[in-house]
């Protein structure tokens, strides 16, 4: 291990090293506390500058009732709710069956599939900004709608999808699917039978780690939607900004509203996220 | 009963068409709609964006074909090069998001109690959105109401305007950009040193090596994975950064910290030089392409091992 274990070291390390953890962890999220405590405070201390003091009234329930009364908040949280479950259901479903295709099929061109969608997954969305909005304006009619997102989502995360669940099949073991075949089994029921029962664990951590991808994404909630009933939670809190200008405790809470659903997502299933997100982090 | 009369394991099937063609027509099923959605929302915008970079067009009328002229003008301009410029601080800088990420991983690669829920904490700004992160980071330092002036008043240090500073507003958006950055360079050296061999480590120790000598020597070559993933995913952050910009300064003041993903933006919808901006768009695209480039290769490299 290393660095030496810390209960190898002298007791006074120990006892420096458990103090300066929580202190770390502390000023680390400095930004984060100052914004939970101002969450809870009133417009008078906000007034009076009491930023960093103990609030001298708590008005959760009152602030975060103001939320949802004052601003269609209610209504970007559920959009946001629309749009990623359905294009992280979406990209899972198309970049499955490609990965496997990919994966454990030999034809030409295989190679030049893959890197195409290695390197789409790159590119900067600037150069795709323009034509993918004329798309969603003049050929699909789905502009400033939620739907223009789950599509536009669905299509551009496939490229990373398709790259993760490529490498996660390619390791299984071919023996596996020559012995189906060998009993007959037709190829689409060798995936929907033998294949989708083992990818289980890489659909899962693909599933947790696109959902924070498309709920946090603003971008694309820019240039496709333009009206609050088709707005999502990260574009409709920059909208809010404009509106509450100095309504700090209201722009506090809304914000840890929005954060809710991808650290509630990241806790609960931690090891999944982390398994996804470090893919190939750890062999060469 | 005699041994003629077993019947031979019958290995043949129903000769159907789809049993006669299944090993092409599978692959061809299950690659088709990904290849298809990916197509037309990734590979050819980005060669009609290149088209469009050609030409003269508000949204509305009628395209103009003018040649490079959009280019011409793009290096004449002095905010394109502020763009520039503000891009290659933002890949310096960025490239602190590994050095910062290790330096965290190493501190809490320990099994103290708590340790699980420090690192969850430490990993948190990764989670939330930028756009929470841009207004929490605008409030912090904000001149007239912002949590850091309220917090130097009270040693008695005059108000900073960080922010809204010609020199300093790029630094405060870098800034801000870190903060999830490292917290993602630190989960995947995290996983990196927990995975990693013990038994080299202690014979390392046997020999005598320790502290910088055992990092250097021992610890970051067994590290390259992670490096490598971290490098490539900073770099790529840095020539992406759009939300902190777009919430936190709008590029400004006076366009100071503007970046080229936000300059296209802004052309484009706010001046309605959709040409101009497919011009920037491009620009982007080909210093992106460098590290597309350097990427695949890596990759490709690897998988013919």
């Amino acid at each position: 291990m290393f660095p030496t274990a810390i209960e190898k070291t002298s007791k006074l390390t120990q006892t420096t090293y458990k103090a300066a953890l929580p202190i770390a962890v502390l000023l680390w999220l400095l930004p984060l506390f100052a914004v939970a405590l101002t969450s809870v405070r009133s417009i008078e201390d906000l007034n009076r500058g009491n930023f960093w003091g103990w609030p001298t009234s708590l008005n959760f329930v009152q602030n975060y009732t103001e939320v949802f009364t004052r601003s269609p908040m209610a209504l970007f949280m559920l959009n946001s709710v629309i749009i990623t479950l359905f294009a992280v259901a979406g990209t899972l479903i198309l970049s499955c069956m490609a990965g496997y295709a990919l994966a454990k099929y030999h034809f030409r061109g295989n190679l030049v599939l893959f890197s195409i969608f290695i390197a789409g997954n790159f590119v900067p969305f600037q150069i795709l900004m323009i034509p993918v909005r004329t798309i969603m304006i003049d050929w699909i009619p789905l502009y400033d709608t939620v739907w223009a997102l789950v599509l536009f989502h669905t299509a551009f995360q496939t490229g990373f999808c398709t790259l993760f669940m490529r490498n996660f099949i390619k390791q299984m073991p071919d023996a596996l699917i020559e012995a189906a075949r060998i009993e007959g089994i037709t190829e689409l029921k060798i995936f929907w039978h033998v294949v989708l029962p083992l990818v289980r664990p890489a659909l899962a951590a693909l599933a947790v780690l696109e959902f924070t991808f498309i709920w946090n994404d603003y971008f694309w909630s820019l240039v496709l939607v333009q009206s609050d009933e088709a707005r999502p939670v990260t574009a409709g809190l920059q909208a809010l900004k404009g509106q509450w200008l100095a309504s700090w405790q209201l722009i506090s809470a809304g914000s840890l509203i929005a954060a809710i659903p991808p650290v509630l997502i990241f806790f609960l299933m931690q090891r999944h996220f982390i398994a996804g997100l470090t893919l190939g982090a750890t062999k060469e | 009963m005699s041994i003629t009369s077993l019947k031979p394991l019958n290995l043949t099937f129903p000769d159907t068409w789809w049993r006669r063609n299944q090993m092409w027509v599978t692959p061809l099923l299950l690659l088709l709609p990904a290849a298809v959605v990916f197509t037309i929302f990734v590979i050819i915008p980005i060669f009609q964006s290149i088209t469009l970079s050609f030409y003269d067009w508000d949204g509305i009328n009628p395209k103009k074909w003018v040649g490079f002229s959009n280019y011409t003008e793009l290096f004449g301009d002095e905010v394109f090069w502020k763009a520039i410029f503000n891009n290659i601080w933002w890949l310096f800088a960025f490239m602190l998001g590994p050095v910062f990420g290790l330096a965290l991983a190493l501190f809490l690669n320990q099994n103290v109690r708590g340790i699980r829920l420090a690192k969850s904490l430490f990993f948190f700004p990764f989670v939330i959105s930028q756009v929470v992160v841009g207004l929490v980071f605008g409030w912090f330092f904000n001149s007239q109401f912002g949590l850091l002036n309220e917090l130097l008043s009270h040693f008695g240090v005059e108000p900073l305007a960080l922010i809204e500073g010609e020199n300093t507003a790029t630094f405060v958006v870098i800034l801000a950009g870190l903060w999830p950055q490292v917290s993602y360079c630190m989960i995947l050296y995290l996983t990196g040193l927990t995975a990693m061999n013990g038994e080299v480590i202690e014979a390392a120790r046997m020999d005598g090596a320790k502290g910088w000598n055992l990092l250097w020597h021992i610890i970051l070559p067994q590290l390259r994975p992670a490096t490598f993933i971290a490098v490539v995913v900073s770099v790529v952050g840095a020539l992406r950064s759009f939300d902190l910009v777009s919430i936190m300064t709008l590029g400004g003041p006076y366009n100071s910290s503007t970046v080229l993903a936000y300059m296209m933006y802004e052309q484009t919808f706010l001046n309605f030089r959709y040409g101009y901006g497919a011009a920037i768009a491009t620009v982007l695209f080909i210093i992106m392409d460098v590290y597309i480039a350097f990427f695949l290769y890596s990759m490709l490299k690897r998988e013919a091992r």
